[in-house]
């Protein structure tokens, strides 16, 4: 999982039939330093995020998962919203 | 086949697993890309040239079947023969 | 699998089912020297792992669903070892 910040919302009409009713967000990859870490993506939202949190997010097929026995063709999913991280001091 | 890793604990599904480190080459023998650590199922030794299976497969390797592994070693090769 | 060390924990109320009751650890992946290697990740713990202890991850999802000892799980990341030690011939 990464650690990332929802930059925004994404409306699509016209989609797969699978992804009706599933929110899809952008979020942006952090590093523990809260530095962009790649290019922004969307991914689906298994926990009700909003722009602005910060969260974590799953890669692959198991972004699925949380909309089982759905399976929607979906390779990045927010599964957490995080309160806080705490790094070891170096 | 590069070296090996020791780790007392983990998780019990690995504890009689040997653990290789094992740097992926081209057929011409040049290293490609990053290390991985697998499981060696076959009895590989270092510096030997390996087959290795990793993602889901690797779990379909013999003794692995339900084990945290993402990675395993599969084969030794004896030869590799390029016709280019 | 991979070689990482645990720079930090997260904390997160709010998150999948499936997460209930696991630590999440921040890790960064190792090169054989011990330098980085890219972006740290987040990956749950299935071995009791501290903070500054070099670790062995994997990173495929039904594997570390295996270490969360949940099966569906949306994870991709799980801590499956302690690592004592390394030994490299040519690295």
């Amino acid at each position: 999982m990464q650690l990332a910040k929802v930059i925004g919302d994404i409306v699509v009409t016209r989609k797969d039939e699978q992804l009706t009713g599933i929110t899809l967000l952008v979020v942006q990859p952090l590093t523990p330093e809260r530095e962009p870490a790649g290019r922004p993506l969307v991914a689906v939202d298994a926990v009700g995020a909003g722009v602005g949190e910060e969260v974590f997010f799953v890669r692959g097929k198991e972004a699925s998962f949380p909309f089982y026995p759905a399976e929607p063709p979906v390779d990045a999913g927010i599964v957490g919203i995080v309160d806080h991280w705490d790094l070891e001091q170096s | 086949m590069v070296g090996t890793v020791v780790a007392t604990r983990k998780d019990p599904r690995l504890v009689s697993s040997k653990l290789l480190v094992v740097r992926p080459i081209d057929p011409r023998g040049k290293a490609e890309g990053n290390y991985l650590v697998a499981v060696d199922t076959v009895q590989a030794g270092v510096g030997e040239t390996v087959l290795i299976v990793s993602g889901s497969s690797a779990r379909m390797a013999a003794g692995l079947k339900d084990c945290p592994v993402d990675a395993a070693i599969v084969g030794v090769i004896d030869s590799i023969e390029m016709n280019e | 699998m991979q070689i990482a060390r645990v720079i930090g924990t997260v904390v997160a109320t709010q998150k999948h089912r499936k997460f209930e009751g696991a630590k999440l650890l921040l890790v960064q992946p190792l090169n054989l020297d011990d330098t980085p290697r890219g972006v740290a990740l987040l990956a749950v713990d299935g071995v009791g792992a501290g903070v500054k202890e070099k670790v062995l991850i994997v990173l495929e999802g039904r594997a570390a669903g295996e270490a969360l000892g949940k099966k569906a799980a949306p994870v991709d990341a799980a801590v499956v070892g302690i690592v004592d030690r390394v030994d490299v011939v040519m690295a």
